[in-house]
């Protein structure tokens, strides 16, 4: 085993070990929040998806190398974003516009 | 001829195939977890404003979780490093050690489903409700003993948050109990929610852990004959592993803190 | 050189005259077991996709004439096969008559077969497993062994379906879209098991669009670019995205309904629901919506599922007999891709009926509209392509001609129910059935027996037998505009679905018999061309004997081809052996033109196949008169 393949190990480890602490950050950040009193779950519930959002991009990005990833992998993952949002978007909405007078379950 | 591509990457996509095929897989699986999270989104706006659950799920117990996932994330990231350069004994240090923090996943997240299915919600014949988990219930008994509380309705087990609960033993005669029901998936739409979701993705946390293990049991055969190819199918397992974490990661805020 | 075999684990060293034999191997025969059971082989899973299919079809066929019986003859002890019915099937079937619930399972598995046994593995799996890495110049699938499982997966699948017949209670009773509260609160088991059979079916079609996706980014041939890919294999990537990203929540919805069925929960049952009279022992606070904008979240890209593969099919038998390029291919390339991301937003006009408010009615209208505009850029595509043409009418050519018409009529037939405004009135009726069957029925099926025409000599040798073929054609073409032509006009007069006594309640004569009137009732003349569409049907399914004899009979006694090459094909997969030997082709191909390069002029055959070196091929000439 080389010098280099050494410190390439230890770096990778070092990075590794970064992320790890970033997810606990935020992990606990949304914990808190969570708990927060006298704030109302229309504030807390965008916010704590907000930071689980930024928890899985780290994920993503830094461990799964999708920052690093190649053009035929983000344009098959923003293809499959956009349809995720498209369905709960258009479900939900779809499930609230309803004429006068009339209910939906 | 072989199929080429199977190792190296192909110039032009800079991919492998084995990777395309496990980004491909991954994006069926957002698009799954996604049919999922989209019926939590609708039956939680859809329902009549005070009956959606908060506060049910044990924070504890979930943290860990979420802090076990999140180690193993990184022990299986190590995993592939040590792979890649080319020190097997590594690879299999923190592989063991991703499978022994799924197997504490799995314990615990048993637990957590067994506690719900002793948690009881007894309806009185005098109107008021009992609630709490089950001590004894011998059908040879005359009576069935929780550890619990009485509550007036059930609106006053909807909210749990900041709620100090003191439970003590209640014994409670046959003949008054009108009706009695588990904490199970039938129990309302939340518990359906949880179990059927976070059950999904027990089962993927089985799947890869079954795939990662035999990797770890078979590693030193292929290891010997081609440790590039080896590299790439611990890589694209570690995927799999992350987007399991991933999941888990959304799961955990929406059903544990909101 | 040496090519590297893979040994880990033991790949395949099995099947027909290796391209690579004259290495010195010692590759052990293998038997029939690992040979066309077991295979990796693309070839062999298509085959075998393609076969199973087949089966299907026919037998979801069966299932539409016993319908079709009860339809025309309601309470009539079925002919012929009366008995047999009631000993197989018991109290459903008393008597040979086909009671509601057993005219609810034959309509529920009717469609459930045709669509995801039948059609869906037929055109996609089949066809494209077949061709399409011959087509790229690939030596096999990327995945083999995932290959195999996706046909494992669906034969188990489709083994489960059809068990589900003979278990008591019988098969799935709530029409293959499968509706709740309906699916769950019936008392038989059938629904179960028609909930493990799609999430079996489910996997394979997610195992094959993964293969097919990394198969045409990764194993192209070098020198085939994107532009230079047959329209058939553009046709198969975006059906094979259409399955990956829309069966997924399908996926999660059959999964919900699962726990509802066997946990009592209730995701898609409402508060308050009442069964038979009583209140039912559930949670509530579900939603039967839910499961229907799951369902048809797959449902509408399900239905360019079944019509792509069809259309991709026509293109390339079209372009062969014609003698000349495709019109249009760029357009074409567009408007499928085109198609392929609309499909995933117009799902809710099957819903216009379920009390959607104006806003999201307008949207799902608005990009239902939309999305017809490239299905018309393609069909006019292929009409154009026929201008100055030198056609050729053998038989896979007839039923390509026929289908654009056909598919005419299905397309421009469903732009009613495209607005909501006469959705309304349309929704749930005859009109609807007409409408779909065409497309798929004298559209989707006439393409892939154009398919099996066409290509049946590149994996037999020999031809199929041309007089039976047109027999078939002629009779097929008439059959089925006679079971569905009717059916357009019973629509509008408001026969609606699924009523299995034929519409008896609402017929205006039976309603008068009894002394009663029903405004707008069915008139005798509706209802008579019931007892139309059933000999139509029948008629229909005499015609497809000839072509299950000529199938069979010409594996062995059909008319041996004289080259590699019969139709004297451009694409890639007329360049190999015949039939294709493990491997494919016999040396490394490039690529050196698109896939229609017909009539060059000035080059000496009619035809430049796509890998045919540059130095062989003159330049092209301008014609003399100018």
């Amino acid at each position: 085993m080389s010098e280099s393949q050494s410190t390439d190990f230890n770096s990778y480890l070092r990075r590794c070990l970064y992320v790890f602490i970033a997810a606990v950050c935020m992990i606990t950040l949304m914990i808190v929040v969570s708990f927060l009193p006298n704030v109302g779950w229309s504030v807390k519930v965008p916010v704590i998806l907000a930071i689980a959002g930024v928890n899985a991009f780290v994920v993503a990005g830094f461990l799964m190398h999708l920052l690093s990833e190649k053009k035929m992998v983000y344009t098959v993952l923003g293809l499959t974003v956009v349809l995720v949002i498209a369905l709960a978007a258009l479900t939900v909405y779809a499930m609230h516009d309803f004429p006068a007078g009339t209910t939906m379950h | 001829m072989e199929i080429p591509y199977t190792v190296h990457a192909r110039p032009d996509t800079g991919l492998y195939n084995a990777k395309i095929g496990i980004w491909l897989f991954l994006a069926s699986e957002v698009m799954l977890f996604g049919g999922l999270f989209s019926a939590y989104i609708l039956l939680r706006v859809g329902a009549d404003p005070g009956t959606w659950p908060h506060g049910w799920q044990d924070v504890t117990l979930g943290t860990i979780n979420t802090l076990v996932l999140a180690l193993s994330a990184v022990t299986t990231l190590m995993a592939w490093v040590a792979c890649k350069v080319r020190q097997f004994g590594k690879f299999r240090f923190f592989h063991g050690c991703t499978l022994l923090l799924a197997a504490a996943f799995v314990v615990i997240h048993l637990t957590e489903y067994n506690d719900d299915l002793t948690h009881y919600e007894i309806h009185l014949t005098n109107g008021l409700i009992a609630d709490g988990h089950m001590l004894e219930n011998n059908p040879k008994e005359n009576h069935v003993m929780i550890d619990g509380r009485y509550v007036k309705s059930e609106s006053d087990l909807i909210d749990l948050r900041g709620q100090k609960i003191h439970d003590t033993e209640i014994k409670i005669p046959r003949s008054e109990i009108k009706d009695m029901q588990s904490y199970g998936p039938w129990h309302n739409d939340y518990m359906a929610l949880d179990f059927t979701m976070t059950g999904l993705h027990l089962l993927h946390v089985l799947a890869g852990s079954i795939v990662i293990g035999f990797l770890w049991l078979t590693g030193p055969k292929m290891w010997g004959k081609d440790p590039e190819r080896f590299t790439n199918r611990v890589e694209v397992s570690g995927l799999f592993w992350h987007f399991v974490d991933l999941v888990w990661i959304f799961l955990f805020p929406v059903l544990y803190l909101t | 050189m040496e090519p590297i075999i893979h040994q880990f684990p033991p790949y395949r060293k099995d099947a027909a005259p290796s391209a690579h034999d004259d290495h010195g191997h010692e590759h052990h025969e293998p038997n029939f077991i690992q040979k066309y059971i077991f295979s990796t082989d693309h070839k062999i899973i298509g085959i075998q996709y393609g076969l199973t299919a087949l089966c299907f079809l026919l037998f979801g066929f069966f299932l539409m004439m016993m319908m079709r019986w009860q339809i025309a003859h309601p309470g009539n002890p079925v002919p012929v096969i009366g008995p047999l019915l009631e000993k197989v099937l018991g109290h459903p079937a008393a008597n040979g008559v086909i009671s509601p619930d057993l005219y609810n399972s034959l309509g529920a598995m009717h469609g459930t077969i045709m669509v995801f046994l039948g059609i869906v593995p037929l055109a996609f799996a089949a066809f494209g497993n077949y061709v399409v890495p011959l087509m790229i110049g690939a030596v096999d699938m990327a995945f083999p062994r995932v290959n195999m499982a996706s046909y494992q997966a669906y034969f188990l699948g489709g083994l489960v379906m059809f068990v589900s017949f003979f278990i008591p209670g019988g098969a799935a009773q709530a029409g293959w879209t499968s509706y709740s509260p309906l699916a769950t609160t019936i008392p038989t088991h059938g629904q179960l098991f028609w909930i493990i059979g799609m999430v079996l079916l489910i996997t394979s079609s997610l195992m094959g669009a993964i293969n097919f996706i990394a198969t045409i980014i990764q194993l192209r041939a070098p020198g085939m670019t994107w532009m230079r890919l047959p329209w058939f294999v553009w046709t198969q990537f975006v059906t094979a995205f259409l399955l990956l990203l829309a069966f997924p929540p399908l996926e999660a919805a059959c999964i919900m309904q699962f726990m509802d069925n066997v946990a009592h929960t209730s995701f898609f049952l409402p508060t308050g629901l009442a069964v038979s009279g009583t209140l039912a022992h559930i949670s509530g606070g579900g939603s039967p919506l839910l499961w229907q904008h799951l369902f048809w979240f797959l449902g509408h890209p399900e239905v360019y599922v079944l019509i792509l593969p069809a259309m991709g099919i026509v293109c390339e038998i079209l372009a062969n007999n014609t003698r000349k390029p495709i019109w249009g291919y760029k357009s074409l390339v567009y408007s499928v891709l085109a198609i392929g991301f609309l499909s995933f937003i117009v799902w809710a006009h099957h819903m216009y009926l379920t009390g959607m408010g104006t806003k999201i009615s307008t949207f799902f209208q608005a990009t239902t509209m939309i999305i017809s505009i490239p299905s018309v850029i393609i069909l006019t595509c292929l009409f154009i392509s026929l201008w100055g043409g030198s056609i050729r009418f053998n038989t896979p050519m007839l039923f390509v001609l026929a289908f654009l018409p056909m598919f005419g009529i299905g397309g421009l037939t469903g732009l009613p129910l495209g607005f909501n405004v006469s959705d309304v009135h349309l929704h749930d009726t005859y009109y609807i059935i007409a409408h779909f069957h065409y497309i798929v029925a004298p559209g989707t099926i006439f393409a892939l027996f154009a398919g099996i025409y066409y290509w049946f000599p590149k994996m037999t040798g020999r031809m199929m037998n041309e007089f039976w073929g047109r027999a078939h054609f002629w009779g097929s073409f008439i059959f089925m505009n006679m079971v569905f032509q009717p059916m357009f006009a019973q629509g509008m007069a408001g026969m609606l679905r699924r009523m299995s006594n034929g519409g008896a309640n609402y017929s205006a004569a039976v309603n008068a018999r009894n002394g009663a009137e029903v405004i707008g009732g069915l008139s005798p003349f509706i209802m008579s061309l019931n007892t139309w569409i059933l000999w139509g049907a029948i008629c229909l399914g005499i015609v497809q004997i000839p072509f299950i004899i000529n199938l069979f009979w010409s594996i062995k006694h059909g008319e041996k081809i004289k080259n590699d090459n019969p139709w004297d094909s451009t694409t890639l997969e007329w360049q190999t052996p015949t039939p294709p030997p493990h491997g494919n082709f016999l040396h490394p191909l490039r690529v050196y033109r698109g896939p229609y390069e017909y009539s060059v002029p000035g080059h000496a055959t009619d035809f430049t196949p796509q890998n045919e070196p540059p130095e062989n091929v003159p330049a092209p000439t301008l014609s003399p008169a100018r």
